[in-house]
């Protein structure tokens, strides 16, 4: 079976690249997984989301922390643009969390804090990314 | 005499310790050059791609009907970026960019347009509060290293700023294009409204005919527009703090250099006026000896 080409690209650098039999992000409309042959597709993700890059050939599947951008699908070749994106390896685990409970508490505070929430979300899908229990 | 050996050691001493400092400088600024490339290399893959996206969707809903790409019929502002450093010490850099984004102004108010200045690093703000221009905005602080949070901020105002009836009809940019070590150009382009490129030799051979879009095309371009516009804006500034670090470099270089000039002709005064001064003396002495011996010859 033909494997995806995958770029995971942040404007500050190239994240991850290689190949790989599936993807799964999170857009707007919902997850959406790609396999090869998909039809090309131009989804917003959304912030705060996990992607999910299997593989396969027995390799662990990688997963990052992807804050808002876009996910391009053309020709096998899936290109995730993302305005900020962390691999699960690369997650300060302890920053996430203490960053997540900063977050919440002043969303709790103010119901109407949408940088908060936001921040929230983010550390969240840090920590998802990282694997741990949110 | 005396006095003036010792005038000439103390400047030399003085500019020795320029040298010291120019020479120091240079190599930071070297050794930065290459960082600021790096950074900007690493910026080209998400450059690529999202430019990709643009004329993919371009090409797919034929005429684009977006707000930031409406050139409008009667533009009555214009707004500048102006990208400047925040520190001196780098030759023409800055008065390369103020000159040429004068130039632009000139050519805008010739059409007819209010000319606003955005204008980035201490330099450009200062030039501008010193001239009492007002600014439609000013951000200091990142000109060696611009992250992408700050693009994002200056790209923000700026689409505020377009978006707004009564705000700006278009925008320019004005910053220095990174060509290679030794070649920075200065250069202007137009940010909004946005001139998607549509190559057609490149569409078809990258963009297929067909896209689905997740969940509309609209949407799509609502949020793929600014985000463009951030990228050439963070393109923009990191092609400017390379440029920055290699013009500091070139003029911290022609400073060393001017400086060694400097002290080897002060040396080669000092060792003439000291010369001089020996020569002097023996004179003196030969004079005086001679004197001597006449005078003593004159009484036998």
């Amino acid at each position: 079976m033909a494997k995806l080409r995958v770029g995971v690209v942040s404007p500050e650098r190239e994240i991850w690249s290689g190949e790989a039999d599936m993807v799964i992000a999170k857009t707007v409309d919902g997850e959406i997984g790609i396999m090869p042959q998909h039809a090309p597709v131009l989804g917003v993700l959304v912030e705060g989301g996990v992607l999910r890059v299997k593989r396969g050939g027995g390799e662990d599947d990688l997963v990052a922390a992807v804050h808002g951008g876009f996910i391009s699908v053309a020709d096998n070749e899936v290109s995730v643009l993302a305005e900020a994106a962390e691999l699960g390896s690369e997650v300060d685990v302890a920053a996430a969390r203490d960053a997540l409970a900063r977050a919440q508490a002043s969303v709790e505070a103010n119901q109407d804090d949408a940088d908060a929430a936001v921040e929230a979300k983010r550390a969240k899908a840090r920590l998802q990314a990282a694997g741990e229990d949110v | 005499m005396g006095a003036q050996l010792r005038l000439l050691r103390r400047r030399i001493k003085s500019v020795k310790s320029t040298a010291k400092i120019t020479r120091a400088q240079e190599l930071i600024a070297s050794s930065r050059i290459a960082r600021a490339q790096q950074r900007m290399q690493a910026a080209v893959p998400y450059e690529r791609e999202i430019t990709r996206a643009v004329t993919g969707v371009v090409s797919n809903t034929g005429a684009v009907d977006h707000p930031l790409t409406v050139v409008k019929e009667k533009p009555a502002r214009a707004g500048v970026l102006i990208v400047t450093s925040d520190s001196g010490f780098c030759g023409g850099y800055n008065a390369n960019i103020l000159r040429e984004a004068e130039a632009l102004r000139g050519l805008l108010e010739e059409r007819g347009l209010t000319v606003v200045p955005f204008v980035t690093g201490r330099k450009g703000v200062a030039w501008h509060s010193f001239r009492q221009r007002e600014m439609g905005g000013q951000w200091v602080g990142f000109s060696r290293k611009p992250a992408y949070a700050d693009a994002k901020e200056i790209a923000n105002t700026l689409i505020d700023a377009f978006k707004d009836d009564n705000g700006i009809d278009e925008i320019h940019i004005v910053s220095t294009e990174f060509v290679s070590m030794l070649t920075q150009n200065v250069a202007v382009k137009r940010v909004l409204p946005l001139e998607v490129e549509e190559s057609e030799a490149q569409a078809s051979e990258t963009i297929p005919p067909y896209f689905e879009f997740e969940p509309t095309a609209g949407d799509v371009l609502d949020s793929l527009l600014p985000r463009y516009v951030e990228s050439r804006i963070f393109s923009a500034l990191l092609q400017a703090a390379a440029s920055e670090e290699a013009s500091r470099r070139r003029a911290m270089k022609s400073a060393t250099d001017n400086a060694n000039e400097l002290i080897r002709v002060f040396t080669m005064q000092m060792n003439q006026a000291r010369q001089a001064e020996i020569t002097q003396e023996i004179s003196e002495i030969v004079g005086g000896a001679n004197a001597l011996a006449d005078s003593a010859a004159g009484k036998e």
